[in-house]
């Protein structure tokens, strides 16, 4: 009989092991679903890993991309993982990411034609703004009316899905648009443009404050008692109160936080890569920082390292839909799978398996 | 009365890096009371969860009336005729007595002809209990008699009782005793597990004493003094923790008509409650299970919030002041429940020690943690208060009982405390850690702070208080001298055996 024995102490390398290890199941199991698919499993994962970096033909431009598409991803998940810390579960970054853009390009277009300096960096602040607001409606109603912060953070994102079409057919579109929904294009105005800083690199300003916000909060985690008041809330609430955190200024902390980081990232994605406020310019980053937050076990080093594997898989698989045929949805597929087999290996972490004789009756 | 009912040969019962039963042999005769002694963890629990049918035994065997008895599920164990009535008990505060026992039930009779069995069973033993009342409103000493009314109804013939007196006034366990020996003189035999010494002289036939989880000696408690059972417990002789005499100093904590409501729904809400400690004083408040203590000491901690002036650190109103205010100024305060409210489960204990210790012991500066110092402060509590544990690095989830609230009260009496409150400072402890905790909350007194202790525990409250009270549903009787204190007295002051006759003294 296999029976599962809880460990006196989580084990140190199995937290390690086990986002390895769920990367080489993923990788296994989606092979084979490629193979099912009808393409070849092999060069399915290689399309997805190896080309988009060193494919001569390819890594020319796919190589900036990751960065490009990991900038997002990880300013979001680093805000997210604060909060999945304490035990306040954020599932509506998208939307506090949506509402980042659009207050941030919305201030900025305000100002349209003007070219000073200090355009990007009032863009960069009502972004932030944005994001935070959005996320404080969850947490008012939590410490107010003691609701659940998942449903609210989620509903939250289809309202703000309806105001970004909103804004994009109406308030923000572009008067020389000759009448299409989405705003004026950002790279075609310097000073709000959140332009590539090394050419060819994919290194823009939201890459910046993503390596930026690994370190700060690495070191807010690790160093500063406000990161140890937000894990000792997540652990345990009650020695929390006791200790004389209260609970509610971690909720509008950690929440607070992840918005404005979501917010942030909404902001440099429609200044830079995506150029315009659209109606879809949104690519469901909100949602898969949740994938890079646990895959990153919540540790901002982790996160950077599963934000850059989830951008590859995010590049890797367009190369796969391109190349090979395969569907859309099966990329998606392989990126919940990757969640999904590290949830599973994760109960290593903190149980062994013993095998057992079956016990007599 | 001599025919034996259950025999126990070599159970032996092992869990990864412990063995918590190792070849356990002895016989309980029917209508007997047997008394199963022992220290925290010495196995006491897993031998009668084997009886029950809770949990499997590696190796050994049972015969119940000669035959083989190896039950595989309590259900098994009940039908056999093994009742047992646990210290945690399952009841539905929702929910009324009868429903509660019916729940219990393979094939509830209709609830009716249920609440007239329960009447009957429950003046036959002298348990007066109102089938109709709702569990939530029952002092702890009435859910006792629900639980036993549940497992008298399966007629038993070895009842099984972990720890029954632990939530019991002195009045309540005299009923509780009388109810016993009213059962075994039908011939039912009662295991009757404790590590009170001198209720164990005063009920039962016989004892089983187990030390890691070994079987160390039989006797006959009415014929060994509480001290020989002591040592046989603990394996050596023990030292009672001295007290040296004090001078008392100025009024340190002083709490003025206190009322506060609890938090929790089925929680007792504080009433109008006054009470001063001075400076190199103990005060102990007894009092059962769940009349207040909890919220007692949420008031005093910070936690819950009273009125400025309703609580007084050394004349300055504190009552309005959070958990790490009153730290500064010198209140701290030690939670009944060790895992998860005094100490996160899996934290280090570095991490447990910056929890109430980051602005006393300086462990914080600009709001940045010093590890090295919070590591430094927590070896010295697991060095002074002797706590066995690899190292500060170990999680507290991986220490026993015994060893967090060594850590947990170390923690607080190093940090200097001018007022040091404490609930249940040695509930689960072993003998000699609760006499070594005792003597620091002693000495701790001895310098010149003030010490409150919460407890359950009257000998301890006994032995190291030099005032008593006792709470009852929130409410604080007058406080008297320790030394003064009757017995029957100390049980009045707990408001008597809730709704029986009680001995007008």
């Amino acid at each position: 009989m296999i029976k599962l024995e809880k460990r006196p102490q989580p084990s140190r390398l199995w937290t390690v092991l086990a986002p390895l290890l769920a990367v080489l199941l993923t990788m296994v199991v989606g092979g084979a679903l490629f193979w099912f698919l009808g393409a070849n499993p092999f060069e399915a994962i290689r399309t997805i890993f190896w080309d988009p970096l060193f494919d001569p033909q390819f890594a020319p431009f796919s190589r900036p991309q990751l960065l490009v598409k990991a900038g997002p991803l990880i300013l979001i998940a680093i805000g997210l993982s604060i909060g999945f810390r304490a035990g306040i579960w954020n599932i509506g970054a998208e939307g506090q990411y949506i509402m980042g853009a659009i207050c941030g390009a919305g201030a900025g277009l305000a100002l349209y034609p003007s070219d000073s300096v200090l355009v990007f960096p009032l863009m960069i602040l009502c972004g932030a703004l944005g994001g935070w607001a959005w996320a404080m409606i969850p947490a008012i109603l939590k410490t107010r009316f003691g609701t659940n912060e998942i449903l609210v953070s989620l509903m939250l994102v289809y309202v703000a899905e309806n105001i970004l079409a909103s804004m994009s057919s109406g308030l923000l579109r572009n008067p020389e648009g000759m009448g299409f929904p989405g705003s004026r294009n950002f790279k075609q105005w310097e000073a709000a443009h959140n332009a590539e800083l090394i050419p060819n690199t994919g290194m823009h300003w939201g890459v910046v404050f993503a390596f930026i916000c690994v370190i700060g909060v690495y070191v807010m985690l690790t160093r500063h008692i406000q990161g140890f008041n937000i894990r000792l809330t997540g652990d345990a609430p009650k020695a929390a109160r006791f200790a004389g955190v209260s609970p509610a200024r971690v909720v509008f902390l950690c929440l607070g936080l992840a918005g404005a980081l979501a917010g942030l990232a909404g902001l440099f994605e429609v200044s830079g890569p995506a150029g315009q406020i659209t109606i879809d310019f949104n690519s469901g980053y909100g949602f898969t920082a949740i994938i890079v937050a646990f895959l990153g076990r919540l540790n901002p080093i982790g996160i950077l390292l599963a934000g850059l594997l989830m951008a590859l898989t995010y590049i890797g698989g367009e190369l796969a839909q391109l190349m090979l045929g395969v569907p859309g949805a099966s990329i998606q597929l392989f990126q919940g799978m990757l969640l999904f087999f590290l949830l599973g290996v994760d109960v290593f972490t903190n149980f062994r398996i013993r095998l057992t004789k079956p016990e007599l009756a | 009365m001599t025919d034996t009912l259950l025999t126990i040969e070599g159970l032996t019962k092992a869990y990864p890096g412990v063995v918590a039963n190792d070849d356990v042999s002895f016989t309980i005769a029917e209508g007997e009371v047997h008394a199963l002694l022992g220290e925290n963890g010495a196995g006491k629990s897993t031998l009668v969860k084997m009886i029950y049918g809770l949990v499997k035994p590696d190796s050994g065997r049972m015969t119940l009336r000669g035959t083989a008895f190896a039950p595989n599920e309590p259900r098994a164990a009940r039908a056999a005729g093994v009742a047992m009535v646990f210290q945690h008990f399952s009841l539905f505060n929702a929910l009324n007595v009868a429903e509660n026992v019916a729940l219990g039930m393979e094939n509830p009779p209709a609830m009716r002809d249920l609440a007239a069995r329960i009447r009957e069973v429950s003046e036959t033993y002298g348990l007066p209990l109102d089938p109709y009342r709702t569990v939530g409103e029952l002092s702890a000493g009435e859910r006792q008699r629900v639980e036993i009314i549940r497992c008298l109804l399966q007629d038993p013939r070895l009842l099984i009782m972990d720890e029954p007196t632990s939530v019991l006034t002195p009045q309540e366990v005299d009923i509780l005793f009388e109810t016993l020996r009213k059962l075994t003189g039908e011939g039912v035999a009662i295991l009757y597990i404790s590590h009170k010494l001198e209720e164990i002289r005063a009920l039962c036939d016989q004892a089983t004493i187990l030390r890691h989880g070994r079987n160390v000696g039989t006797c006959v408690p009415s014929q060994t003094t509480a001290r020989e059972m002591a040592e046989m417990m603990v394996g050596s002789a023990f030292q009672p923790p001295e007290r040296a005499a004090r001078a008392l100093g100025d009024v340190a904590l002083e709490i003025t008509s206190l009322s506060a409501k609890s938090p929790s729904e089925f929680g007792t809400s504080l009433k109008d409650i006054s009470l001063t400690v001075r400076a190199g004083e103990i005060l102990g408040l007894g009092g059962v299970a769940g009349n207040g203590q909890d919220e007692l000491l949420a008031a005093l901690s910070g936690e819950l919030r009273s009125a400025a002036g309703t609580i007084q650190l050394k004349g300055k109103p504190v009552g309005r002041l959070g958990p790490g205010a009153r730290r500064r100024l010198g209140l701290l305060t030690a939670p009944e429940e060790r895992l998860g409210h005094a100490a996160a489960p899996e934290m280090s204990l570095t991490e447990n020690a910056i929890l109430t210790a980051a602005q006393r012991e300086g462990l914080v500066r600009n709001g940045f943690l010093n590890w090295n110092k919070a590591r430094g402060f927590a070896e010295a509590i697991i060095e002074r208060f002797d706590v066995r544990t690899p190292g500060p690095a170990t999680v507290a989830r991986a220490l026993s009982g015994g060893n967090l609230q060594k850590f947990v009260i170390g923690r607080e009496v190093m940090q200097r405390p001018e007022v040091l409150v404490v609930n249940q400072p040695t509930w689960g402890v072993d003998a000699s850690a609760a006499a070594a905790i005792r003597q620091a909350l002693l000495d701790l007194a001895a310098n010149g702070a003030a010490v409150l202790v919460i407890s359950q525990d009257l000998d301890e409250l006994m032995e190291i208080s030099d005032r008593f009270g006792a709470l009852n549903e929130g409410r604080l009787s007058d406080i008297r001298p320790t030394r003064r204190l009757s017995v029957e007295e100390i049980g009045l002051m707990m408001g008597g055996a809730h709704g029986m006759e009680v001995a007008h003294v």
